[in-house]
């Protein structure tokens, strides 16, 4: 049985929030919402919510509108694909200045 | 084989002696370890196993799930589900079979499941043949699977069974590996231990390395990075490197284990094979012949026949191929005028693998033999005793006049007339 703080044997984890790696750091276009085009928001209740079901990063919590947790959105665009109200659109990430999470992967990397 | 004086004597009187193919050896072996789940695709010479333990599932007297795929690569996939949520299983193939689940063998190995395979050894396509060699399991060497070879159908049974133990105890997969129809389809007498002897020493398989529990639950296989790195609640996982680290560390601790199984074996069922080799008279032996499988056996008749010439002839079988036994191998080999390694496979554009692997282990040890290669027996070409002792006597003669290397030899071969 090894020693090392690193020991196990396998690739297991629990699950939780990102748990697989700051994805977010992949990202070219980002995914802006304009809630006044949402259903859920027009409708005032936990409706419709299919960008939640599509996102394959997990990285979008339910609500009245939808919240995207940028820190781990890839960029994949498949939630603006998929929303039927066409809230959502992809902007070049550069548009939007520094990436929110470079500060927290470099404290991450120096550790 | 030998058994031990101490040997469990009541094992031996309540074992029935049955007359049964290297086949069916696999797969009373299988029925014995009390397999939970078995998913195969009948192939050449495999498909017998397939058969009968099928045919046991059915009758009601094996108790496991056989779950019936449309290949080789989703039978091992279905190994690897239940293996990863704590089942036994089993599963065997031979040749394209091999090659056609090649990329979970390896999944199989890095997710240390201790899933036992049993290879009928048969040549790779093309051209198309479906006759024994050893290129097939030889080409999965390094995958990070245990591979036994074995000499007969007794030695099929008993290590199919130690293979179990041996993937247990250190969450590796072990591969046993026997000859295509010179073994598989070939009837002998077979010591078959009684189910309550087997069932005391084989206890159920509990404890997999995975973690299933819906109330804690677990992402299994998931990515890793490059890096070691903490995950999301603090604690330390290992990268690639870690993780494959530790399978390497597991297969080089089986050294230890693969003989104290044999053993083990021994004290409870009353036969045991050598452990990692095997030796047929080595003592005195200065021409030593290394080969796996059953041409080992076919060797030990050489060795005889070049002892009635006078050449000092001996035979080493490699029972591990891997891990490879690199201290036993030196150890055995020190000191030996000549060690002539007889391949059933072959590393196309250089050398037969057992060779490169000896020579490689025993380079630069004090009292190295010669280290020479013949190929032999490919695709099912015979390999006649008069042939394999000409091949000793010509490369005795090549090492007695200085050569240190030298051209793979091939052996019953006819490129002309
Ligand atoms: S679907 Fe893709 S783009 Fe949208 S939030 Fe998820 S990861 Fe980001
Ligand atoms: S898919 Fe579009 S409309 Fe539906 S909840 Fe998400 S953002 Fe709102």
């Amino acid at each position: 049985m090894s020693t090392t703080k690193n020991g196990q044997e396998i690739s297991m984890s629990r699950p939780s929030v990102g748990e697989a790696g700051r994805t977010g750091d992949w990202r070219n276009d980002r995914p802006v919402m304009d809630a006044t085009k949402c259903l859920a928001v027009k409708q005032g209740r936990l409706t419709c919510q299919i960008c939640w079901v599509y996102c394959p990063d997990g990285c979008i919590a339910q609500g009245i509108g939808p919240v995207i947790d940028l820190a781990y959105c890839k960029g994949c665009g498949i939630c603006a694909q998929e929303c039927p109200a066409g809230a959502i659109s992809m902007e070049p990430e550069a548009d939007h200045g520094t990436c929110a999470i470079d500060a927290a992967t470099a404290e991450e990397a120096g550790r | 084989m030998s058994a031990p004086e101490s040997a469990c004597a009541a094992a031996l009187a309540t074992a029935s002696m049955e007359v049964m193919t290297g086949n069916d050896a696999a797969a009373t072996a299988a029925k014995l370890a009390r397999v939970q789940v078995i998913a195969a695709y009948p192939i050449t010479p495999q498909s017998p196993v397939v058969e009968q333990l099928s045919a046991w599932v059915e009758s009601g007297e094996l108790p496991a799930e056989f779950v019936t795929v449309e290949s080789e690569h989703s039978a091992l996939t279905v190994c690897i589900a239940a293996s990863t949520v704590g089942a036994r299983t089993f599963t065997a193939t031979s040749a394209n079979g091999l090659a056609y689940m090649t990329e979970q063998v390896w999944w199989a190995a890095g997710a240390r499941l201790p899933i036992v395979m049993c290879i009928a050894n048969r040549a790779m396509a093309a051209p198309w043949n479906v006759l024994n060699d050893q290129q097939d399991s030889m080409s999965v060497r390094d995958a990070g699977w245990v591979q036994l070879y074995c000499r007969d159908n007794q030695e099929i049974l008993d290590t199919t069974l130690q293979a179990y133990r041996i993937a247990e105890r250190l969450h590796v997969p072990v591969m046993v590996c026997y000859d295509g129809f010179l073994l598989s389809h070939t009837m002998m007498p077979v010591s078959v231990p009684d189910a309550a002897v087997i069932d005391a020493w084989l206890p159920k398989y509990d404890h997999p390395l995975t973690v299933v529990d819906p109330a804690d639950p677990r992402n299994i296989g998931p990515v890793v990075i490059a890096d070691p790195r903490a995950d999301a609640s603090g604690e330390g996982h290992g990268g690639y490197m870690e993780i494959r680290a530790q399978l390497h560390g597991a297969l080089l601790e089986v050294l230890d284990v693969i003989p104290k199984v044999d053993s083990e074996y021994g004290a409870a069922v009353g036969r045991q094979w050598g452990g990692l080799l095997w030796e047929h008279m080595l003592d005195d032996a200065e021409v030593v012949l290394v080969a796996a499988g059953s041409l080992g056996t076919q060797l030990t008749v050489a060795a005889e026949k070049l002892r009635e010439e006078g050449v000092k002839a001996g035979v080493l079988g490699i029972r591990a191929y891997r891990p490879f036994p690199v201290a036993a191998l030196r150890g055995k080999l020190a000191g030996r005028k000549l060690a002539l390694v007889y391949d059933k496979a072959l590393a196309y554009g250089y050398e037969g693998p057992i060779c490169s692997d000896l020579r490689g282990c025993l380079l630069g040890t004090p009292d190295a033999p010669a280290v020479f290669g013949a190929v032999c027996g490919l695709g099912g070409r015979d390999v006649p005793v008069d042939q394999l002792a000409g091949a000793a006597r010509r490369a005795l003669a090549d090492a007695e006049a200085g050569l240190r290397v030298r051209e793979t030899d091939w052996i019953n071969l006819h490129l002309e007339g």
